[in-house]
């Protein structure tokens, strides 16, 4: 067990001190995972909208795309992302690979699929006659739009939860697209694996320490959010 | 006349090619209640989605208080509410569902709370603002359906088989206050049903439907008391019209000839005029053939015999012949077994003149 008293101590000294580049650590991945996050529920959102509410030709197929999506192992999705921002692929231009956008374009590709497949299936689980029936007490398009995703709104919020933890603990993709780049593009799951090889255990547990508070911080917000939905549905 | 408050005209609606809608014109008449009436499948609800600017017609168009209005014409979807078979009550409070409508009309906060305790007492459920409305048995959360739309005080009311689900007790106490309330509010108010009973108890009006098509129309006596045809007397539980001629008019009564039996009617007709009768089963009372009828307001008493006998829910439709007159009167189940009715059994039929309908041919 001394290794783990070891190990935390000398995190918990890490973390207490304000070491820069830990600090910097968690800076990122809250920069990279949040705007990830971000744009994955700006976008999904509306896109599971419309598949769980709209018939139109392609839905099935795009559904099926969705629900593969939510399986979509990491590491493909970083191979994939760092060939076509790499020098010689189609946008190597942008000069992107190994830098923040990069990681947050892999985590989108990553949670994105998560985020809208969980939603449409939120949104489809209301009846279409509830939206008739807003419709004929005078909601416009968009009314109709917004009560619709207030009546799914436990199941958007575990669109939130899903998106969420698909990414925050991922370490495949942002290693392939980010390169690890202290100060730049390390974030704390690729530190606490670089750490780990290193037989660094301390600033590995101290991270995943914070990883796991940040998991938890955000699911218990989430929790509290869907409780207090739940109440006001009963 | 007033105009009409609702003018559908020539409206076709199909869907993969069979006709779901096709009707000529139909009128809604303002502070009027107008049931449409038909079998499942006979287009009621859609045409319903039309009139409630919810769907858009083939062809044809559809006027509110004479301008032409479409599902794009904001200020006509808002001059209407509807209240569906199911409540679809929204998820929280009744207040936020009563509520739903005036906020999206933007009605001041301050007035908000005001109108929806009004519009709750006026469906008999004062003070319950607060309730949970996922919690509501089917009769109170139709109840809340129907405050929340007439909360808004529409133009024209729509309802589609609002007590279809409920349990006949329900029901029925549930069409007795939708009519006081109905009555009281003064709205144009479509009510689309399948059941009959309920139309006569909340409608003014009534236009009946038949593979997509208004087979009869008018008020209430009128439709209900001389079906247009075969069909329309099935569907009510009636006979298709007698055909007779007026040999008499006197005081307002006219005798009418029906193939040697004597039927009187209230009615202006002229003598030698052919005309269609017809009544009411709920108008004819059956007796023993032998009894000796006492003098009463019953003008029409005449001796045939039994020749159906159809179970009709708790009642028995029993139909009589004479010659070529053939009507039907519903009696209970008690009276079936006192008057030891059964085909071929002779018996008497007494109605009264006024509850004769009578159209000329």
């Amino acid at each position: 067990m001394g290794i783990f008293i070891d190990a935390f101590r000398d995190g918990l000294a890490m973390l207490v001190s304000g070491a820069t580049d830990v600090w910097t650590i968690i800076l990122v991945s809250v920069q990279v995972s949040g705007v990830a996050v971000l744009l994955a529920l700006v976008l999904g959102i509306p896109a599971g909208f419309v598949l769980g509410s709209k018939r139109f030709i392609g839905r099935r197929m795009m559904l099926v795309i969705a629900n593969t999506g939510m399986g979509l192992p990491p590491v493909v999705v970083g191979l994939v992302v760092a060939m076509l921002l790499s020098r010689r692929g189609p946008f190597g231009n942008l000069e992107l690979l190994y830098s923040q956008p990069a990681m947050v374009i892999a985590q989108l590709v990553i949670a994105l699929p998560v985020v809208a497949a969980v939603s449409a299936a939120a949104v489809s689980a209301v009846p279409r006659e509830l939206r008739l029936q807003a419709r004929s007490l005078g909601a416009s398009r968009f009314q109709e739009a917004f009560m619709t995703l207030k009546e799914a709104r436990m199941g958007l919020i575990a669109a939130v939860a899903a998106g969420f933890g698909s990414i925050i603990s991922e370490v495949g993709a942002v290693t392939m697209v980010g390169g690890n780049l202290a100060g730049k593009t390390r974030v704390m799951t690729t530190a606490i694996v670089q750490y780990t090889r290193m037989g660094d255990y301390g600033p590995a547990l101290a991270l995943a320490a914070v990883l796991m508070g940040m998991v938890l911080v955000v699911n218990i917000l989430l929790t509290s959010v869907q409780s207090s939905a739940e109440r006001y549905e009963r | 006349m007033n105009p009409a408050a609702i003018t559908v005209e020539g409206v076709l609606r199909s869907f993969r090619g069979k006709t779901a809608v096709d009707v000529e014109r139909l009128e809604l008449r303002p502070g009027r209640t107008l049931a449409l009436l038909g079998p499942s499948g006979s287009g009621k609800s859609t045409l319903l989605s039309i009139i409630g600017l919810l769907e858009r017609p083939d062809t044809g168009r559809v006027l509110l208080d004479g301008a032409v209005v479409t599902p794009r014409d904001t200020a006509a979807r808002l001059s209407m509410a509807a209240a569906f078979q199911r409540p679809y009550l929204f998820k929280g409070t009744i207040a936020d569902n009563v509520a739903y409508g005036l906020r999206l009309r933007r009605v001041p906060a301050s007035r908000v709370a005001a109108l929806v305790s009004e519009s709750l007492a006026r469906v008999g459920l004062p003070g319950w603002e607060s309730r949970s409305a996922l919690t509501l048995s089917g009769g109170e959360a139709q109840r809340v359906a129907l405050a929340r739309a007439i909360v808004l005080e529409p133009r024209v009311l729509l309802l589609d088989e609002p007590l279809a689900s409920l349990d006949p007790l329900m029901k029925w106490r549930l069409a007795r206050d939708f009519d006081s309330i109905l009555r009281q509010s003064s709205i144009t108010t479509l009510y689309v049903t399948h059941d009959q009973d309920e139309a006569l108890t909340v409608a003014d009006d009534v236009a009946i439907m038949r593979e997509g098509r208004v087979v009869a129309s008018g008020p209430v006596d009128e439709v209900f008391g001389l079906p247009v045809d075969e069909w329309t007397a099935g569907f009510l539980g009636m006979e298709p019209a007698i055909r007779g001629r007026v040999v008499e008019v006197a005081d307002g009564v006219a005798g009418i000839d029906c193939d040697g039996v004597m039927l009187y009617a209230v009615a202006a007709v002229k003598p030698g005029e052919a005309v269609a009768l017809g009544v009411r089963p709920e108008d004819v009372l059956l007796f023993e053939a032998d009894v000796e009828i006492p003098i009463s307001s019953a003008r029409n008493h005449f001796e045939a015999t039994v020749t159906e006998i159809v179970a009709s829910g708790a009642t028995f439709r029993v139909v009589i012949e004479r010659g070529s007159v053939r009507i039907a009167a519903r009696i209970s189940r008690a009276s079936l077994a006192d008057l030891k009715l059964a085909v071929g059994v002779p018996v008497r039929a007494l109605f009264k003149a006024t509850a004769v309908r009578v159209a000329s041919t």
